[in-house]
């Protein structure tokens, strides 16, 4: 994969996953660098009942100057999904031309599980044509790391690709955002991903 | 991870933090509140802060009340709740408005459009016209943290309570807020004063008066207040927004001149005709109803609106273009993609009871929490809820209507903390007017909707101290119930027989199933299925635990059923189920 360049006036973020992938913890660790990096920031996420296994979605934008904290649809630079249905979900947040990361992992939604719908199996091909499609198996780098909770900022080490922070503003921003004990397994993880 | 924040120049901060924050500068020393999405962070945040003394109150009544009393004190106070919370805590709040202040007292009412976490999308905005209290309306974090400040100041110099009017998009969005030492406030002490705070109707009608003379001053100082102000852009189009809308307005409309409206009751009329005067054409945005639009018309001032601006669900930037946009909106075909609801957590201990319930074919009041969660299929659990409290009243109705045979086949279905929030009146009201109330408490020891606060059930306090515990039991006896169980709803028989018992019992029952919430206790080893015993009968697939799926093995032409071993908590709920023994512990290596 390449380093992708983007316009430093303003890039848009889409997170997406499922509640309790960490999707949070990886927009909030995504906020911080790009403040790091002296560039006007904002999130914008849901909590309560979208959190309990429930579709979820965090948008973020820096550059010189954000007013909306939401992004509009059509806009998006990247989007970085935990789970393939969620990114066939909010793919038109994806502007032309704008990247898509996308986990491997497919989590089916309780009516698949019951068996009154079923997941769909042309994700992949969706996805294409919207604009360039990586897809990561995050999972499988999570296990050799020992961790499965890593899932979320291996993905965010890829994202951090085709971004132009500084290294080191990267490592701050997860040592300010995760639990103490965590950060040395995170900021490695960070670097398996970016290195994918 | 919520930190406190205490010595940087600037922080990113959620709106919510940025209250509390705020609250903390402001040198603040009393909060409560009842937790409710989106307001739920701002007391989470506020307990970081030692020299604010909080609680977690029991409801938002009573969380205002709690803080109109330290107000009486004269100590600054604050308490926040979501939309609704201000519904059940309007009684005090009304009376607050005339008895005025002592220590400024903040009332900070999240709303939330597009009703991402809540039952309906009322606008608060309309309460403070109501209750005759002003409001002022922050557009993201650095202004939630400076508005909650100037608050203060202001509910001290006009003699009045301030609503903090938040919404989702506020209370949950994160900017950069430039950060400010505490300034210590002291506590003016008590002092009897009947005229203000004995609001009988010989003092009221005074008080109404001042109430009337004090929005005249108000709306005077909100024509200078600093935060209601003129940007200047093309003469053409005029722009007139508060809280998230001016964000949206200004990124839709970025050469627009605009009135930022911060105060927004009471409006600042000179401003507005100044406004008026300078641009051709003016836009009022707004999220909700049509507050601003109605009030600037009635000063005789065309302008455009909700005749292009939605009214139901969240404004988004692209609503609002396309509300303004002359194009046909483009009809984009969308992928028929399966839903994804929030569901039950895997090892949730609701999940048996609703289980039962289906299975019993009850009908079933319901109520407000994670639990709510049962009406969703499989379960199919519940069949009313409307506000938290109301399945244990709405179940005394329906048997008011149809008679004590229909209460036979009908439970009431509420949360711990919902039940000390608003249940217990609704119980004892069954017991004097002798109905046949089926009440199941699901006590899971915790709030865990909004994240896990605790409540008299637990007898935790915020920093973790030690409370004293209320168990629901207790109530229920000192109500005068006679059929008071507790049981372990983990166990399916055991659950179906104490519901079966409460139904045929003439009299008020009371069940409380009592286990800890699932993300609160260590995970039990997972479940497997021998594949080699699973006849794919879907008998397990009938709880809806998201850990439990089909697949097809090529062999076989049924598809069988497997246990994603790392969701499943092991709460053997399943293995109860299965008539062929095929869920099992995996043996071990
Ligand atoms: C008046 C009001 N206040 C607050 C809320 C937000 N809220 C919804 S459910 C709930 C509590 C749920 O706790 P509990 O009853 O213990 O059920 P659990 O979620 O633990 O299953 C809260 C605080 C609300 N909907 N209405």
């Amino acid at each position: 994969m390449s380093r992708g360049i983007v316009n430093q006036n303003m890039t848009n973020i889409i997170i997406c996953g499922v509640g309790g992938q960490g999707i949070i913890l990886a927009s909030n660790v995504l906020c911080s660098a790009a403040f790091l990096e002296g560039l006007d920031v904002k999130k914008s996420e849901v909590h309560g009942m979208a959190q309990r296994g429930g579709s979820v979605i965090t948008h973020v934008r820096f550059g010189t100057k954000v007013y909306s904290p939401l992004i509009e649809e059509g806009t998006g630079n990247f989007i970085l999904a935990f789970e393939k249905l969620e990114a066939l979900r909010y793919i038109h947040y994806l502007k032309k031309g704008g990247i898509t990361l996308v986990n491997e992992r497919e989590i089916p939604p309780m009516s698949v599980l019951v068996g009154t719908a079923s997941y769909p199996k042309d994700i992949e091909k969706k996805l294409k044509k919207h604009g360039t499609t990586y897809f990561i198996d995050a999972a499988n780098v999570a296990s050799e790391l020992g961790n499965i909770r890593t899932v979320n900022i291996i993905l965010l080490g890829v994202l951090s690709k085709f971004l132009s922070f500084k290294e080191e503003s990267w490592e701050q921003a997860i040592t300010e955002n995760v639990k103490q004990r965590f950060v040395e397994l995170n900021i490695t993880a960070f670097h398996r991903g970016r290195h994918i | 991870m919520t930190k406190p924040v205490h010595a940087k120049t600037k922080a990113l901060l959620s709106g919510n933090e940025a209250v509390a924050r705020g609250a903390w500068e402001a040198g603040c020393t009393v909060a409560a509140a009842y937790p409710g999405t989106p307001s739920t962070e701002i007391l989470e945040n506020i307990i970081t802060y030692p020299e604010i003394n909080t609680e977690w109150s029991i409801n938002e009544k009573v969380a205002l009340e709690v803080v109109a009393g330290a107000c009486f004190a004269g100590a600054r106070c604050l308490t926040a709740m979501k939309h609704v919370g201000l519904n059940v805590a309007a009684d005090p709040m009304f009376t607050m408005g005339y008895s005025g202040v002592t220590g400024g007292l903040m009332i900070v009412s999240a709303d939330d459009p597009g009703m991402w976490s809540s039952q309906n999308e009322q606008d608060n905005r309309h309460y403070g016209r109501h209750a005759k209290i002003p409001i002022l309306e922050p557009s993201d974090s650095d202004e939630a943290k400076l508005f909650t400040k100037l608050g203060f100041e202001l509910s001290e110099k006009f003699d009045t309570p301030v609503i903090l009017r938040l919404t989702t998009r506020i209370c949950h969005s994160t900017c950069l807020v430039d950060l400010e030492d505490r300034k210590e406030v002291t506590i003016k002490g008590y002092a009897k004063d009947i005229k203000k705070r004995l609001v009988l109707p010989a003092h009221a009608r005074l008080l109404h008066v001042n109430v009337e003379e004090r929005l005249k001053k108000i709306a005077q100082y909100s024509n200078v207040f600093a935060y209601n102000r003129i940007e200047r852009g093309k003469k053409t189009l005029g722009i007139i927004a508060s809280g998230i809308s001016y964000q949206y307005a200004k990124e839709v409309f970025p050469n627009a001149s605009f009135l930022k409206l911060s105060l927004t009751f009471p409006l600042p009329e000179k401003l507005i005709r100044k406004f008026a005067r300078k641009v051709k054409k003016i836009i009022v945005v707004e999220e909700g109803d049509p507050i601003l639009e109605t009030e600037i018309k009635a000063l005789g001032i065309k302008v455009t609106g909700k005749e292009r601006i939605p009214l139901c669900n969240e404004l988004t930037p692209k609503v609002l273009r396309e509300s303004f946009s002359k194009k046909q909106k483009a009809k984009t075909k969308k992928d028929t993609i399966p839903p994804r609801p929030p569901v039950l957590c895997p090892g949730c201990p609701h999940r048996g009871v609703f289980y039962v319930i289906n299975k019993l074919k009850l009908v079933a009041t319901g109520d407000i929490g994670c639990y709510t969660l049962g009406a969703l299929p499989p379960l199919n659990a519940m069949d009313t809820c409307i506000c938290m409290g109301a399945s244990v009243t709405n179940a005394q109705g329906l048997e008011k209507a149809l008679g004590k045979d229909f209460s036979k086949k009908l439970v009431a279905v509420i949360g711990d903390s919902t039940f000390f929030h608003s249940g217990i009146t609704g119980l004892a009201n069954a017991v004097y007017n002798k109905g046949n109330l089926n009440l199941i408490i699901l006590d899971n020891f915790t709030t865990a909707m909004t994240g896990h606060q605790p409540h008299p059930g637990t007898g935790k306090l915020p920093r973790g101290e030690q409370g004293k515990r209320i168990p629901p039991e207790d109530i229920a006896r000192g109500c005068g119930v006679e059929l008071i169980k507790v049981v372990d709803p983990d166990n399916l028989k055991e659950t179906e027989a104490a519901i079966k018992e409460a139904l045929t019992f003439d009299g008020v029952a009371v069940l409380i199933f009592r286990k800890p919430c699932a993300l609160l206790i260590k995970p039990r080893p997972p479940f497997i299925i021998d594949s080699e015993l699973c006849n794919g009968c879907r008998l397990c697939l009938r709880i809806g635990c998201p850990a439990i799926s089909l697949i097809s093995p090529e062999e076989r032409e049924k598809p069988l059923a497997v246990i994603d071993q790392a969701l499943c908590n092991g709460c053997g709920l399943c293995v109860q189920l299965c008539n062929r023994n095929a869920i099992i512990t995996p043996p071990i290596k």
